[in-house]
């Protein structure tokens, strides 16, 4: 049976289930749920109103056996950016989705009832509306426990802590990993949405799935077959991201000067070595933690970890270079525990871990706290945003509006959202990327780290302006595409670097729905999805100023190569010639 | 002449992080690579001297700091 819209409006508590029509059929992931933002959400609208929808989506080869396809992507507008969003997440619900034949599932309207926080269980045909006031005031651990406790093992389970019910910023939606541990649709204030909408969680019931058709079973098999061996002989997703997880990027960044320091200050710290990916994988090798450790069924890379203290005690996982960099170089905690400990503190809370940890780093500077204070850090995280004090309100607003309130100018934000990891001045094809997608500063977005600095796909010279711009539309058009099949973005280290694997990628969609496309279709399904995002950006009021980088980029200069942001608006707005 | 190298990641691995070392005049990075057997390891990822990105061919001076990593990757 051919996949279906499963649509629930929350206003009068009722659901239909449509057919696809014929022009969303060919999308999934991303390309589906930015189809959809852009069709039916007036860009106008606020985000927390009754105008905005959350739109779930599996890519394209979710619920396959195809290796690491378990992406499921989330749209909206988002209240961080005031533009189009989409977070996709690994966990469990892209594969239960597409096994239970959801293409989509839309979720519009507000409840009459204020006080009443609702969990949608969505099962084949159906979705029902559980009042949940047992659940209101919990944050995701216990969430998850109780749905553990009342359904199989298997169902997915995507939920908001206390934060998202209070609709900040930072607020993020979870979701159970194979581990029972969380991943997060981590960026844009999604949590925020999902709260305005009163919904505490949504679970999706495994029992009723069959595994999803395969038109060409034959073909599929073979091109899996060559698309995984490209992930497993590609050095950097078959060994390093494995051995030292992401994290691996603080010493090459701190080396290459482009590790963001106390603030954007500086592109080297001190005690990067610390904080380091060879210091975690010591770690954990000593403490009997895992190094590896996959977010979603199927991962072949298993980039993930669990981190433990030194009692061996779980501290976290999914602990990720741009989480450890911002509470690390960025606020300047040197003791990874603790930073590990404020990672595991943040997935239960359900919190942006990149934009709570940025605007933490951004608090020094507002003199709310120490540079290096991890236990003050810990409180105000702990403590004051999910209570909901004046200043863990003014923190959970994020990065932006915290600098707004203390008359700052430094503010390492591009359309309201926090810059991660990768200093734009010295990684200058990141810095473009971070300028013009359309989701605010998102290193995934266009990652061209990886050519300024990794020599994946070749080398442009990070510290010049030649060819960043071009680089990084060619990542952002390919990342669209990518992002729209339920594959993870790392898939992107070997299709750079391997001319097998992207052939294989399109060649298993080909199988999985019958149809031919070929490399210049999927490029040209990237590009009409980033326009279609930079269409609806533009109605809901962001213009070319949106593109830019902070300002202060452009005159203070960055140690230790002393360099500044120095593209023009104009040669910034050539990105979107094409 | 006087070079720091530091290694990185899987380079680690029975060697060393970070040594003060001596070479000759017009020793290149390759050879240094070639010394260490880094490639017998893993192909080479990044080569950075002070900071920037250099090719193998690359002639070290005196006070250099090279350093050198594996095929890795994040985000």
């Amino acid at each position: 049976m051919a996949d279906l819209i499963y649509r629930v409006n929350m206003s009068n508590l009722s659901f239909k289930i449509e057919e696809v029509p014929a022009h969303w059929m060919g999308l999934g992931g991303r390309g589906l749920t930015s189809t959809i933002v852009a069709e039916e959400v007036d860009p106008e609208c606020h985000p927390l109103g009754p105008n905005n929808k959350m739109v779930f989506a599996p890519g394209l080869l979710s619920g396959t056996s195809a290796s690491n396809s378990g992406r499921n992507s989330l749209g909206a507008k988002s209240p961080l950016t005031g533009g189009i969003k989409e977070s996709n997440v690994g966990g469990t619900s892209a594969g239960i989705f597409s096994k239970l034949g959801v293409k989509a599932l839309i979720i519009e309207g507000l409840p009459q009832d204020k006080e009443t926080f609702y969990q949608l269980h969505v099962t084949k045909n159906r979705v029902e509306f559980i009042p949940v006031p047992e659940l209101v005031g919990l944050d995701n651990y216990a969430v998850l426990d109780a749905m553990m406790a009342k359904y199989d093992k298997k169902v997915a389970v995507m939920s908001i802590g206390r934060i998202g019910e209070m609709r900040m910023n930072i607020a993020n939606v979870s979701v159970k990993d194979p581990g029972g541990k969380l991943r997060s649709h981590g960026r844009g204030g999604l949590g925020a949405v999902m709260g305005s909408k009163k919904i505490k969680c949504i679970t999706v019931d495994a029992a009723d799935y069959k595994e999803v058709t395969i038109v060409d079973p034959e073909k599929f098999k073979e091109a899996s077959k060559i698309f995984t061996k490209a992930l497993q002989e590609n050095p950097i997703s078959g060994q390093g991201l494995p051995a030292f997880g992401t994290n691996v990027l603080v010493n090459i960044l701190n080396e290459a000067g482009g590790l963001p320091t106390h603030n954007f200050r500086e592109g080297r710290w001190e005690h990067a070595e610390k904080i380091s990916g060879e210091t975690m994988a010591e770690n954990i090798k000593a403490r009997g933690g895992k190094t590896t450790h996959g977010c979603h069924a199927g991962c072949v890379i298993q980039c993930s970890q669990v981190y433990n203290d030194k009692e061996g005690k779980f501290l976290t996982s999914g602990f990720e270079y741009e989480t450890i960099w911002a509470l690390g170089a960025h606020l300047g905690i040197q003791d990874l525990d603790l930073i590990a400990k404020i990672d595991g503190l943040m997935d239960d809370l359900g919190v942006d871990s990149i934009e709570t940890s940025v605007a933490m780093g951004l608090a020094v500077d507002a003199g709310i706290l120490a540079y290096g204070d991890g236990q003050k850090a810990y409180e105000l995280i702990s403590h004051d945003i999910p209570t909901g004090t004046p200043i863990g309100r003014i923190l959970g607003a994020g990065t932006h509006i915290l600098g707004k309130m203390y008359g700052l100018v430094r503010v390492p934000t591009v359309k309201g959202q926090g810059i991660p990891a990768y200093e734009p001045r010295a990684v200058k094809g990141q810095g473009i990327t971070y300028a013009t997608t359309p989701m605010g500063a998102d290193h995934t977005a266009g990652y061209a780290v990886a050519t300024n600095i990794l020599n994946s796909g070749g080398h442009i010279d990070p510290l010049k302006k030649e060819g960043q711009v071009e680089l990084a539309r060619n990542l952002q058009i390919a990342s669209a595409a990518v992002d729209s099949t339920g594959m993870c973005i790392f898939v992107a280290f070997a299709a750079l670097d391997d001319a097998k694997c992207l052939p294989a990628l399109i060649d298993m969609i080909n199988a999985r729905f019958g149809c031919a496309l070929t490399i210049d279709d999927v490029m040209n399904l990237g590009k009409t999805i980033l326009k279609t995002e930079h269409e609806f950006n533009i109605k809901a009021g962001l213009g070319k100023a949106d593109d830019r980088l902070p300002e202060f980029m452009k005159y203070e200069t960055l140690p230790p190569h002393n360099v500044i942001w120095d593209f023009t608006g104009e040669e910034i707005d050539a990105f979107w010639n094409f | 002449m006087h070079v720091l190298v530091k290694l990185f990641a899987q380079y680690r691995e029975g060697r060393f992080k970070v040594e003060q070392k001596e070479y000759q005049e017009g020793t290149t990075a390759q050879m240094i690579i070639d010394t260490l057997e880094l490639e017998r390891v893993s192909p080479l990822g990044v080569l950075m001297v002070n900071g920037r990105h250099v090719a193998p061919s690359y002639r070290l001076q005196e006070g250099d700091e090279i350093a050198l990593f594996p095929k890795v990757g994040g985000g």
